[in-house]
């Protein structure tokens, strides 16, 4: 399984890859997850790559071999979208945050994103995860929205990913986070 | 104990460090070698420390090995630059204890002003380098280290790339050593030995080259696991290192491996036979061609950087590539999909509150030359702040600003600045600043003092207060420390209060005599800091959708297309009130403060 999580800095890709690797261990699977940090951490443009299977040598994930991409952010999700595989699937919060340039004006922000999404058939699951997050009481849970969401759409236990997240995510955010992922698990 | 963890090569090699009996750690913080350091730090039996710069680092370390504990020092791959004066004798001296340099390089520079490959230092220096790939070699390569060290009486380097550093697998935990002879050997006091003046140095120069012959004999041997020789298909064999070896073996399950754990020196006579048992070889390597250029050297016929690049890192996807196009593979391409081009990029920028935001907005009016350095700050060189001209390596920037001065005189000289974080500027600012005291340069100075070294993720240093260990320190002190190296004009600014800024900034730029400013206000980001939260928003009325607040380059700040106004982002708004002092219609109003 190869999953790519494409996110903005500060939106817990990191924690999220955490929650994966963990229930990769969990399922007795080899593992690897690698990310970039350093200059992303300032609101840059942020990826984690996430492979688990019988066993595992590139850390990272190939174009165009992704199982899941998983984006925290629209655009993320459209700048990424060339890792998934023919039949994989972009599951995408439409939350928008406005990159640099797009703030100052040079640019503006694409706004025909799902629909182009849609042109090429590519297989998406959209998702609002920023309300859901709010709902749940605390907006940085978006990263457990999405992960809910994706975990609905894997063949692996509902039971494993709890676990996973209990091991993974801090005591004192645990019960805000399981509620967002249920959440996300309960959205289709 | 087999307990197994998913861990960060970084981690795993702080863990190699533990289980193999290390009680000294010493660094300074650097993308992607930082959390070596940081993890060490966990271990109360470690005694782990964030050092000026890597210079000192390694200095502390080669100490504490001839001291007689084993020893690691972690930097990345520019900071092996500046520990280049100690690397290149203490590979002469030799060692008491083990003592391992870790040294992360960064293919691609994710985060690093140059693409640097450490084995061209290993060579220099003489020294061994071991290359693991993945998070349990980084552990078991680690403990290796040591005993190597300890051995062939050699420093070892550990070289890590960022795909290493900054990827998690699998690791078997295991205790840490319990013998009391290797945790603690007596001081070694030998002099002839650890002098390394010339009659000594002579000596020593000679042992270097037997000690080599001798590691290349160790690492033929495969009982050593320094090599790793899987024959399959001998069609196509491939010798590689590294994350290359995870990416070859990815694209290539059916062909023979040659992995090498010790990338220098290489192990000739086992690379030889691999050669002579395949049909054709390939050397896949990151970076520079080094194996090949060797391999090569020996008169054997194998195929390198004619089909892979040199520049920045491998993926399976460049090797897959290379290897059709060279006539190896001929798999189909993988479909990708395409949704549009031309997306807006998304880089990073100054977080809302940042103080860095002031200055940089008053240097860009002022419309100066502005010699930067390396740090967060670096990012007031992009827009819209763009308010720095350079920056070239650590500690750089004050120095160069004496070089303006030297090129073009005082005038130009009052035209100029430099500016240079807290951290930056013990690590390797202060000499500069010294030569331009001592040279009667007439410069302005500014440290940008956020008080933490933030682009790594807030690491302690000597303006923090606090040790790596969390341990209270004695806080340096700028304003005594530039009147003490015979600057008059020492001036402290709050960093948020952008009219006393600018008119500091002209009142130090036309002095003729040099200038040390220090602006003040701790990064926003570091926990626990008290911060006086003000809640700012935008006076639909009095705006104007002139857009001059877009200027400090503030996240929390956007223009609204529909209604022609700036809004404030309050999720993001730390309420620094930068963007109030800007506005000219005072457009952007305090509200109640909250609590």
């Amino acid at each position: 399984m190869n999953i790519l999580i494409a996110a903005v800095g500060g939106q817990g890709a990191v924690l999220a890859s955490k929650v994966l690797g963990k229930l990769a261990q969990n399922i007795g699977k080899d593992v690897k997850v690698s990310e970039v940090h350093g200059m992303s951490q300032r609101g840059g443009s942020v990826v984690a790559h996430v492979k688990f299977g019988d066993k595992i040598y590139s850390p990272v994930v190939e174009r165009g071999s992704a199982d899941i991409v998983l984006a925290f952010e629209l655009l993320e999700g459209a700048r990424y979208v060339d890792y998934l595989k023919e039949d994989g699937i972009l599951i995408s919060n439409t939350q928008k945050i406005n990159p640099m340039p797009v703030i100052i004006g040079a640019v503006d922000y694409p706004e025909d994103i799902t629909q182009k999404m849609a042109e090429k058939n590519i297989n998406t699951k959209f998702v609002n995860a920023m309300d859901l997050a709010k709902e749940s009481g605390n907006i940085k849970t978006v990263n457990t929205v999405l992960i809910g969401l994706l975990a609905k759409n894997s063949p692996i236990s509902k039971d494993e990913w709890v676990k996973a997240i209990k091991e993974t995510v801090p005591e004192r955010f645990l019960d805000v986070n399981l509620k967002a992922f249920e959440m996300g698990y309960n959205l289709n | 104990m087999s307990k197994k963890e998913l861990l960060l090569g970084n981690f795993a090699v702080a863990r190699g460090a533990y289980e193999a009996g290390a009680t000294v750690a010493t660094a300074y913080p650097g993308t992607p070698s930082t959390e070596i350091t940081e993890y060490i730090a966990r271990y109360d039996e470690i005694n782990s420390e964030w050092s000026t710069n890597e210079k000192v680092a390694l200095e502390v370390a080669i100490g504490s090995s001839i001291a007689g504990s084993r020893s690691i020092v972690s930097m990345k791959h520019v900071g092996l630059n500046v520990a280049a004066d100690p690397f290149m004798t203490v590979t002469y001296t030799g060692v008491n204890s083990g003592l391992v340099i870790a040294v992360a390089d960064d293919p691609s520079m994710h985060s690093s002003q140059n693409e640097q490959d450490t084995r061209y230092f290993g060579m220099a220096g003489k020294c061994p380098v071991l290359e693991p790939s993945n998070s349990q070699e980084c552990k078991d390569y680690t403990k290796m280290a040591f005993e190597i060290s300890e051995k062939f009486d050699t420093p070892v380097i550990l070289r890590l790339t960022t795909r290493i550093s900054h990827s998690q697998s699998i690791v078997s935990l295991e205790n840490r050593i319990t013998d009391e002879e290797i945790i603690s050997r007596p001081y070694d006091k030998n002099p002839d030995k650890y002098i390394s003046a010339p009659a000594n140095a002579r000596k020593r120069r000679v042992i270097i080259e037997e000690r080599l012959d001798k590691l290349q004999e160790f690492a033929n041997n495969p009982k050593n696991n320094l090599i790793n020789v899987e024959y399959n298909d001998k069609a196509i064999g491939i010798i590689t290192s590294g994350a290359s070896y995870q990416y070859a073996k990815e694209v290539c399950p059916n062909a023979s491996f040659f992995k090498l754990g010790m990338v220098y020196p290489l192990p000739k006579e086992a690379i030889t036979e691999f050669v002579n048992t395949c049909d054709k070889v390939y050397v896949i390597e990151e970076l520079e061609p080094i194996f090949e250029k060797e391999i090569k050297s020996w008169g054997l016929n194998v195929i390198g950087k004619e089909i892979f690049p040199t520049i920045g890192e491998l993926s399976p996807e460049i090797i897959r590539n290379c290897l059709k196009e060279a006539g190896e593979l001929n798999s189909e391409s993988l479909v990708t999909y395409d949704v549009q081009e031309d997306l807006p990029v998304r880089p990073p920028v100054l977080c809302p509150g940042c103080h860095h935001r002031g200055p940089f907005y008053i240097l860009k009016k002022l419309k100066l030359n502005v010699s930067g350095d390396i740090g967060c700050y670096t990012l007031g060189g992009v827009p819209p702040l763009s308010a720095i001209d350079t920056t070239i390596c650590m500690g750089a920037s004050i120095g160069m600003a004496h070089g303006f001065e030297m090129a073009k005189g005082k005038e130009f000289a009052k035209k100029s600045v430099a500016v240079i974080g807290d951290s930056t500027f013990w690590h390797s600012g202060v000499t500069g600043l010294i030569d331009i005291v001592y040279n009667k340069g007439n410069s302005t100075v500014i440290v940008l003092d956020n008080s933490i070294t933030a682009m790594t993720g807030h690491q302690e240093n000597p303006s923090t207060g606090k040790t790596l260990k969390g341990d209270i320190a004695p806080q340096i002190d700028f304003v005594a420390l530039g009147k003490a190296i015979g600057i008059k004009r020492v001036v402290e600014v709050d960093a948020y209060d952008l009219e006393k800024l600018e008119e500091v900034i002209k009142t130090e730029v036309n002095a003729e005599e040099p200038s040390l400013i220090i602006t003040k206000r701790p990064c926003i980001l570091i926990k626990g800091i008290k911060f006086e939260y003000k809640d700012l928003q935008v006076n639909s009325e009095k705006c104007n959708g002139c857009k001059l607040c877009l200027r400090i380059g503030c996240p929390a700040i956007s223009f609204n297309n529909e209604t022609k106004k700036a809004e404030i982002n309050k999720s993001l708004c730390v309420g620094c009130g930068l963007c109030v002092d800007v506005c000219k219609r005072s457009a952007i109003e305090l509200m109640e403060k909250k609590d």
